[in-house]
């Protein structure tokens, strides 16, 4: 069964070479002063990541990223346990949370600018806010889907709230919750590059956006494919984790 | 009303609650936040003067506009891609990517190519919007029972005739839970557009007046997009039931 095996890496074989086709003929279309080919770009991307500017920009970038879904997280599941274990609050909370996972949570983002002021703080929140529903929604579900006697069984052991989380609750649904991180994680990427592009003076989505004040398509072309690449990357990579957790029960 | 609406009308009216008497005690200071009262005051006055009328028609008919495409291109390639595995497959890993991908981050070059008009941010609500329609509808013509093509087929029917006729209506459930998601994002990507870069539209005059510090305002039209997302997924939330429902789910 190697054919077998081996078609998923074909699959992405073929799509990468599909759109970096797109990438090419779409130059053709529009023209040098809108995007650069594919070749530029990867050449305009390997010196621009030797730079020392470029570093203070990622590693800003990472810092806050690693925070707000730190946040997330930690929020999201705490909020996640709490709703799917207690039936009611659950009842009461959760078309909220569905509801507010709906609004476009970019309006929101003037508020937070005037609530933390300008630069980390804010952005984290930004990054946050993105990131604990979906996280808190699927452990929601997760929670309620874990079989009754397995709680009777931690009942009957007598086990507390963080006992009964911890030792019951959370392995059971895991693969489950791990939907929820991953949805999570990217989300909160987006979060977080969308709260640098209003305001920041640092990081990748900053860096975005003064590429587009000063017209530097190079620069705009360069930042897209890291962000496009990396957030492909580290979703494949989640996915496959996802499958192989789901697989196993 | 039963319980758990009485519970879930106490719990929104004590956040709001909350929040007046935070901004009447001043712990929230009146330059971060209007108490409730006003932001709703404020909201009435925008709306019989008319001031914001522009903006607000401007927004909606984009993100119409975004939404229609997303459903007609995202049902047309679902239809077609269903029938063509080998290409459905190669795209697959694309689509579960896809979303963790920050599109705005593309919102500058489709201003380079399409010009600073409506055109961009039609654009981005469309690309966030079509592939949840795609998804989603693939979701439904899956299920689809062989017993319907078949019967399809027996009279004759043609490829257009079987998917508007026979498989598109039995899917109609999933393609609804894709259109509840594209509204979100077609509002999320029009009004996000506006507010990274535009010349007009609820998400520019947000922007434009937090950057004016004018919280009588940016308060009310925050709320109102809050409201107008909210409805509009209650109302499409409730169809989908009502749908799910007549087929005995």
């Amino acid at each position: 069964m190697t054919g077998e095996k081996w078609r998923p890496a074909r699959n992405a074989a073929v799509l990468i070479a599909a759109l970096l086709l797109f990438w090419q003929l779409l130059y053709a279309f529009a023209g040098e002063a809108a995007i650069k080919p594919p070749l530029a770009t990867f050449r305009y991307t390997a010196t621009l990541i030797t730079t020392d500017a470029f570093w203070v920009h990622l590693s800003e970038s990472m810092r806050a990223f690693a925070a707000a879904l730190a946040i997330a997280v930690a929020a999201g599941l705490t909020i996640g346990f709490w709703l799917g274990f207690h039936k009611l609050s659950g009842e009461v909370c959760e078309p909220m949370l569905v509801a507010l996972y709906s609004i476009p949570k970019i309006t929101l983002y003037p508020i937070l600018l005037l609530a933390f002021g300008l630069g980390m703080p804010a952005k984290i929140a930004f990054g946050a806010i993105h990131g604990i529903i979906p996280v808190a929604l699927f452990t929601i579900n997760a929670v309620r889907n874990v079989r009754p006697i397995l709680i009777k069984t931690g009942r009957v052991h007598g086990l507390g709230a963080t006992e009964m989380a911890r030792i019951i609750l959370f392995p059971a649904a895991l693969p489950e919750i791990f939907t929820g991180l991953r949805v999570g994680f990217s989300l909160t990427l987006i979060g977080t590059l969308l709260g640098e592009m209003f305001a920041a003076q640092r990081g990748l989505g900053y860096l975005l956006m003064t590429a587009i004040g000063l017209h530097n398509v190079d620069l705009i072309m360069a930042v897209t494919l890291l962000l496009f690449v990396f957030a492909a990357a580290a979703s494949g990579t989640l996915l496959a984790v996802d499958r192989r957790l789901h697989a196993r029960t | 009303m039963t319980r758990v609406t009485v519970y879930r009308v106490l719990v929104i009216a004590a956040a709001v609650l909350l929040l007046e008497g935070l901004c009447l005690a001043g712990i929230i200071d009146r330059l971060t936040m209007p108490p409730p009262h006003r932001i709703l005051r404020d909201l009435a006055v925008i709306l019989a003067s008319g001031s914001q009328n522009a903006a607000i028609v401007k927004t909606l008919t984009n993100a119409s506009i975004a939404l229609a495409l997303a459903l007609v291109a995202g049902i047309t390639s679902a239809v077609v891609l269903h029938g063509y595995r080998p290409v459905r497959e190669t795209l697959e890993p694309l689509f579960a990517t896809y979303y963790a991908v920050p599109i705005f981050a593309f919102y500058p070059l489709l201003i380079v190519i399409m010009g600073l008009g409506d055109a961009p941010q039609i654009a981005i609500g469309f690309m966030l919007g079509v592939v949840a329609v795609i998804v989603n509808t693939l979701n439904g013509l899956d299920r689809v029972p062989r017993v319907l093509r078949k019967s399809a087929r027996i009279g004759r029917l043609n490829a257009i005739e079987t998917a508007l006729i026979v498989t598109l209506p039995h899917a109609a459930p999933y393609v609804l839970t894709g259109a509840k998601l594209a509204v979100a994002y077609s509002f999320i990507g029009v009004i996000g557009a506006e507010f990274i870069m535009s010349r007009g539209g609820m998400g520019y005059e947000i922007s434009f007046a937090y950057t004016n510090f004018d919280n009588a305002t940016m308060y009310p039209l925050i709320l109102l997009i809050l409201l107008v997302s909210i409805a509009l997924n209650a109302a499409l939330s409730r169809w989908e039931k009502a749908l799910l429902k007549r087929r005995g789910q």
